[in-house]
């Protein structure tokens, strides 16, 4: 009984057209559908943000969307970040700082420091840290991470 | 992990929607934001037959303020809308500066002001919010519309006044008096987590000092969010300090009922309750 839609879509910058289950998270479809396997699912409800991308703009947890509410969307991953060979600030960021251990929840927290310093391009430290408090890394990692973004947000 | 088949419905106009409500009742689950219903649809808690999206209806995502002063707020609009708009700000500063708490700005991007009364979480914020503020939320079946006052509205754990064919269509404040003086205060283990306890204090302090109106209302301490009424009539009429509230403390904490679960144990919850409607008092009194 569960049914099918045709959806259009742009994820980081591509357009893509689909038929998808209407049953199907968006996090699935960007992994299954799309290969875009750097979205990481960590607690498939909503606590770990290592789903975290950027719909319409805004961070939000892809494991609480369905893929058929991504129709006419326009999303962006963190495979959207680098421009070709080149990182993104926030990557090179991460990279000096030695922000990531085993690099699971990395994806997230990027997309999220992405959105957050896009509203909030000079932030403080408490500032990043309340940003990235629905953020779970389990290499306990995150004052490096608070650096990263901060450093990023100081243009590198 | 994925959610059990649905049928899906995306209408796009209110009408269309109230006729699928009244085609399919119980049947039916809402998605609005999806911030707590996908969580549950995810780990099968809930598989509802049909699924009836509601974010099509941008008509139900907007903020008004009428010529009264009240602030009506669509079901639909945004969390991270509402602590966002100037109106809010200005008009209902209490609401603005409270959404934070809600959860993670990833979670209130898609979450939904509607979304969190509708699901009534006894440890969720906005509840107790519209009861201290004597919110009316206006439902709308295919048939008729009808509003309920905020005190009328939460029934139990997780559940409303909502019947089957309703569905939640906006939120109505009464105009803030500017005199209100207002607290905050909850215990939580991550900032934007579920909170343990919480309070909010709305005082109406006067020239002379003494308390004309007290409005208190907690959350996570029982199965729906409550008005403490009898703690409200300790402090009107009476001359408060910040120093000197441990007689309200006490009577919080005589009258809370909470419940044990997996977060917090009941003697904790009515301990800290008590504690939690001091300070929020406090913090009103500045």
């Amino acid at each position: 009984m569960t049914g099918q839609r045709s959806i259009q879509l742009r994820v980081n910058g591509q357009a893509y057209e689909r038929t998808v289950e209407t049953r199907q998270t968006l996090a699935d479809f960007l992994r299954e559908e799309l290969h875009l396997t750097g979205t990481h699912l960590g607690c498939e409800h909503g606590i770990c943000g290592a789903c975290t991308i950027l719909f319409n703009g805004e961070a939000v947890r892809s494991c609480l969307l369905l893929a058929v509410q991504a129709d006419d969307a326009e999303l962006m991953t963190v495979e959207g970040l680098a421009q070709g060979e080149s990182l993104h600030p926030l990557q090179r960021a991460f990279h000096a700082h030695h922000a990531l251990q085993c690099g699971f929840c990395t994806p997230g927290f990027l997309m999220t420091a992405c959105a957050f310093l896009q509203e909030e391009p000079h932030p403080t430290e408490a500032q990043v840290r309340e940003a990235i408090s629905g953020n779970i890394c389990r290499c306990t990692g995150y004052a490096p991470i608070v650096q990263a973004i901060l450093h990023a947000s100081r243009g590198g | 992990m994925k959610p059990a088949p649905f049928e899906y419905f995306a209408p796009t106009d209110i009408t269309e929607a109230l006729d699928l409500l009244a085609h399919y009742g119980d049947d039916a689950k809402i998605l609005a934001g999806g911030q707590s219903l996908m969580p549950l649809m995810n780990m099968r808690l809930a598989r509802p037959r049909v699924l009836l999206d509601i974010n099509r209806l941008t008509e139900l995502a907007y903020i008004s303020r009428g010529p009264d002063g009240a602030l009506t707020i669509g079901a639909l609009t945004r969390q991270r809308a509402v602590e966002r708009a100037s109106v809010v700000q200005t008009h209902l500063p209490l609401l603005a500066a409270v959404m934070p708490s809600l959860g993670h700005f990833q979670i209130r991007n898609r979450g939904t002001i509607g979304g969190s009364l509708a699901h009534a979480d006894p440890a969720a914020e906005l509840p107790a919010l519209c009861l201290a503020l004597e919110a009316e939320l206006m439902l709308r079946s295919a048939e008729r519309q009808r509003t309920v006052k905020a005190a009328d509205f939460f029934l139990t754990y997780l559940t409303t006044a909502i019947e089957p064919d309703e569905l939640l269509v906006d939120i109505r404040f009464p105009a803030w008096n500017p005199q209100w003086r207002w607290g905050f205060q909850e215990v939580c283990r991550r900032q934007g987590d579920f909170a343990l306890v919480g309070a909010v204090a709305l005082l109406h302090i006067d020239d002379d000092a003494i308390c004309r109106e007290a409005h208190l209302a907690m959350f996570g301490v029982g199965g729906t969010p409550i008005r403490l009424h009898r703690a409200e009539a300790l402090v009107r009429g009476q001359r408060l300090e910040a120093r000197g509230l441990e007689e309200v403390e006490q009577a919080v904490a005589a009258e809370l009922q909470p419940d044990t679960d997996m977060h917090a144990s009941a003697e904790y919850r009515q301990e800290v309750g008590g504690v939690i409607a001091r300070r929020a008092l406090e913090a009103a009194l500045g």
